[in-house]
């Protein structure tokens, strides 16, 4: 490699083969989320959100509570995707964009395991007892 | 230009407060009726009669980011059609592409309104 300009030094090497990748996935998750946000932001609407046991039948429901799941991956997906940008664009020096990604990824992750986490526990919650019970 | 910063900014915006606000809510319903009660009076409205300065103050809080993470929402989800769109190749001529991005940044405060309207017409009806 050359001391040329920047271009320079990257022409010729091929592109670093993550971007179509990325890209692709980006879409993806998006059509996923347009149906899957759709879906949540008109339930928010319709439901007594106000009325704990409502929400929690309705998103016991299995296929509500699968839909709730698939949205989880999808949005924290997508979100991961572009935060992921914003830190590519924004955040300069190894250290702290490395720092930054391995942030962004503790996030994403912990996040969507604990978005699933809780919509199991809510899906699968111990039967209570009627009248008298907790 | 304006409709490509602002689908960063609503989507950075939907990424960190509105997917931990949508966590924080699947808690307080996976955690039980109190601790949903406790969310809805940290974020909505606390309905006891001595209500703290700290509701008050996340009360109208809770509001202002839920108005901002609707617009957030509709402006992220009419700029990301767009962006289908022109990855279809289309809508680049100059007026066509001005002229859509005008009705993104239209259609997201429009929504944003109807939906607000929608709930309160709830609210006062409920």
């Amino acid at each position: 490699m050359g001391n040329g300009t920047h271009l320079g030094k990257v022409r010729g090497l091929g592109s670093a083969q993550h971007g179509s990748h990325h890209w692709l996935q980006q879409r993806l998750s998006a059509l996923g989320n347009l149906l899957l946000v759709g879906f949540l932001v008109a339930s928010l609407l319709r439901l007594p959100l106000g009325d704990h046991g409502a929400v929690s039948r309705w998103a016991a429901d299995p296929l509500v509570a699968f839909a709730l799941i698939m949205l989880v991956v999808s949005v924290f997906w997508h979100l991961r995707l572009g935060l992921q940008v914003l830190i590519e664009d924004y955040v300069h020096g190894d250290a702290t964009r490395l720092l930054a990604l391995v942030a962004l990824n503790f996030y994403a992750i912990g996040g969507a395991a604990f978005g699933i986490f809780t919509i199991a526990r809510i899906a699968l919650a111990p039967v209570v007892p009627g009248p008298g019970g907790m | 230009m304006t409709v490509s910063i602002l689908h960063r900014i609503s989507g950075d915006g939907l990424a960190i407060v509105g997917a931990s606000m949508f966590l924080w809510w699947l808690y307080a319903i996976a955690a039980g009726p109190e601790a949903y009660a406790a969310f809805v009076a940290i974020v909505w409205k606390d309905p006891s009669p001595e209500i703290t300065l700290f509701h008050q103050v996340t009360n109208i809080l809770g509001k202002v980011v839920l108005v901002g993470l609707t617009w957030a929402f509709f402006q992220h989800l009419f700029s990301g059609l767009r962006h289908f769109v022109l990855d279809a190749g289309a809508g680049y001529e100059l007026k066509t592409n001005k002229l859509w991005s005008a009705v993104v940044i239209a259609a997201g405060l429009f929504a944003t309104a109807a939906t607000w309207l929608f709930i309160l017409w709830g609210n006062l009806n409920g």
